[in-house]
């Protein structure tokens, strides 16, 4: 059994930044990748009855969307440079299931990249990344 | 589903039963071409008015007792949600606890992330029924039945619970799921497979379709004229009154009303549903806060209200029919107003995805409660603790706007918005609950589709032109005639429930349910 190094992933220019950095980090420590996207979702949103219903297929669209769309070219990416990463698609809070996933996984390191959002939105939303650091169980690198 | 030979002599049929609605759309039309706009809301009147009459004389059949008409669909409601209550051991009082912690999450699957929670199927629910009837129906019974309606209407809401419950958990445990993953459910689904098993096949399709047929005119009538009706009132008593520009011209405000419920349920634009759906609850929020200012400011007046509320609850005076009349037009309002027993929660409810019937039921107890016991009291309780209720040529929502503006004199301009949104949002709703009769009656073909959307619209523009009498008789009708068809099922069907309850306690009492503890993420700081 051998480290685990993770990476949270979505679809930004940082975070190509971040999978190259901890593929790169990885394949020095000989530690496998997980990478892991979180789609945002609340069970507290409101829906409509039509919503409701539609729901399990919008979800079943949504998972679709991020593994072919996202996921699956990451880690051919990725296969290209001879790693071989897992894949993850979680529901929830970015920064809480993130950590949720490093803990269930036993990750060593979580690594993600910086949005590189203005200072204003920065303040108003705050950054996943800037989430994480605050309650991550285990080292966070900020790939920029 | 229906055989096809039959649904092609269904569509005339129905057809046949909304042609009095035709004749007035027509007429509205020939009247936009060329009549005095004046009179185009006093036409509509007079060719809709009498249709109404027959249907609300035929479902309100009343008999005389003890001086005043005691309709037989009120006592049919009644007798429903009293039996079901001891039949499951009063689990709307047993179930309470359970159901809060259902709804804030404590037992969902982690592997059902992502699916809709039960808070969502709830909140959902309850936007199709926190809608006017909260605000303009209470009015209405307490200007009728003076402050003792509030009583009933509160033991209307208490006994509800458990209709609601039966029924959802047989919405979800007849629902069927679609080959592209929806699902399709409610009575029109319980009523013919769930009979069927009874080996009561024919009884079952006949009442499903009785069903299905009703719940579209409900969705027309109380679920869009009612509540477009009211919203216009409200807006043409912030706008001036008699004097606003829009008075007697309910038409124009219809025709603006439709374009937007049109683009949505129509042209699929999602955008003002999620900006609606985001606000309507903070407005039912506001509104029960503001009912709790006015009747703290009235403090002084607290313990005569409730006086007011328990004499006129057993001993009204000057109510048309005593004790018994007052009685009527409680639980009148709040079964209009919480729809338990009536059977369109069930396909709001039906559509969530749990491997337990019965956690669907507890979660739908909840809405009873939160409708009728929380959001109509706070109404009921402004209206009598001001003491408008006796203003005369006052009714439905203007004397709401009245009893808050007697204190917080801007309120009237909050209500108004309130008002629109909450009538929106349940039309929206119950255009949804409309549809899924519709095509279950007609196929799910896209002109069906269309076809129905489209009428939908053209009754939010009859409904904003029509009296409040007609419309409230109207709607009435349509929304109890679907609870003789569901009712009869909920009987029927009532030891399955009772069976799926029994499974579920010993699941949980084995610990093969349970709660999944609230864990914060590991290595969340400790509280020092």
């Amino acid at each position: 059994m051998g480290q685990l190094f993770m990476v949270g992933v979505d679809g930004s220019d940082g975070c190509r930044r971040a999978v190259d950095f901890a593929a790169d980090q990885a394949a020095r420590a000989g530690a496998d990748l997980l990478l892991v996207h979180v789609i945002e979702w609340s069970r507290y949103e409101f829906l409509s009855p039509s919503e409701v219903a539609e729901r399990h297929r919008q979800r079943e669209r949504e998972l679709e969307d991020a593994q072919t769309r996202l996921l699956d070219p990451l880690r051919d990416h990725l296969k290209a440079a001879g790693a071989e990463p897992r894949t993850v698609i979680r529901f929830g809070h970015g920064a809480e299931e993130l950590c949720s996933a490093a803990a269930e996984n036993n990750a060593c390191q979580v690594f993600i990249g910086r949005r590189g959002r203005s200072r204003v939105t920065s303040l108003l939303f705050g950054g996943v990344a800037g989430a994480l650091v605050q309650i991550a169980p285990v080292p966070v690198t900020v790939v920029p | 589903m229906i055989k096809s030979p039959f649904r092609r002599a269904l569509f005339p049929a129905l057809f046949a039963g909304l042609a009095a609605a035709g004749p007035a759309a027509a007429q509205t039309a020939a009247d936009l071409a060329g009549a005095p706009e004046q009179g185009i809301d006093a036409r509509i009147n007079e060719a809709i008015g009498p249709v109404a009459d027959v249907f609300a004389g035929v479902i309100f059949y009343s008999i005389p007792v003890m001086g005043a008409d005691l309709p037989l669909i009120v006592v049919w409601l009644v007798t429903a949600a009293v039996f079901f209550t001891f039949y499951f051991g009063f689990i709307n009082f047993r179930g309470f606890g359970h159901a809060l912690r259902l709804v804030r999450g404590d037992y969902e699957d982690p592997n059902d992330r992502g699916e809709v929670s039960h808070f969502q199927a709830l909140t959902a629910a309850l936007s199709g029924t926190v809608g006017l009837g909260n605000i303009a129906g209470v009015a209405i019974a307490v200007s009728l039945g003076g402050p003792g309606a509030t009583f009933w209407m509160i033991l209307a809401g208490l006994l509800g619970m458990t209709s609601k419950f039966t029924e959802c958990t047989l919405g979800v445990k007849y629902r069927r799921v679609n080959a592209d993953g929806t699902v399709s459910g409610g009575p029109m689904y319980y009523l013919s497979q769930g009979l069927a098993e009874r080996g009561m096949g024919g009884f079952g399709r006949f009442l499903a379709v009785f069903f299905a047929i009703m719940c579209v005119g409900g969705s027309l009538g109380g679920g869009n004229m009612f509540q477009i009706n009211q919203a216009f009132q409200q807006f043409v008593n912030v706008t001036g009154g008699d004097a606003s520009p829009l008075a007697g011209r309910g038409w124009i405000f219809g025709l603006v009303a439709a374009f937007l419920v049109g683009i949505v349920i129509i042209g699929g634009i999602r955008s003002i549903v999620r900006v609606t759906e985001k606000i309507v609850p903070f407005m039912c929020g506001l509104y029960v806060l503001a009912g709790l200012v006015i009747i703290l400011v009235h403090w002084a007046d607290i313990p005569a209200a409730l006086g007011a509320i328990l004499t006129g609850a057993f001993s009204p005076e000057g109510v048309a029919g005593g004790f018994v009349g007052v009685l009527i037009q409680g639980f009148r309002r709040a079964a209009f107003s919480n729809e338990a027993g009536i059977g369109s929660a069930a396909i709001a409810h039906s559509a969530v995805r749990t491997k337990e019937p019965v956690t669907e039921g507890y979660v739908a107890l909840l809405e009873p409660f939160v409708d009728t016991v929380i959001v109509c009291t706070v109404t009921a309780l402004v209206i009598v603790i001001t003491g408008t209720y006796g203003t005369p040529d006052t009714d439905g929502v203007s004397l709401t706007s009245q009893a808050f503006g007697s204190t917080i004199t801007w309120f009237p301009y909050v209500l108004a918005v309130a008002v629109i949104l909450f009538a929106f949002s349940t039309m929206i709703s119950w255009s949804y609950y409309g549809l899924k009769s519709w095509t279950y009656l007609f196929g799910e073909t896209r002109a069906a589709d269309v076809s129905f959307k489209l009428l939908f619209c053209v009754f939010v523009v009859i409904g904003s032109s029509l009296q409040l009498g007609a419309v409230v008789d109207f709607s009435d009708a349509m929304i109890f005639a679907m609870s003789l068809p569901n009712l009869i099922g909920l009987y029927l069907l009532a030891p399955v429930v009772r069976r799926e309850l029994a499974a579920y306690r010993a699941k949980l009492r084995s610990g093969e349910i349970r709660a999944h503890q609230h864990v914060p993420p590991a290595g969340a700081p400790a509280r020092r």
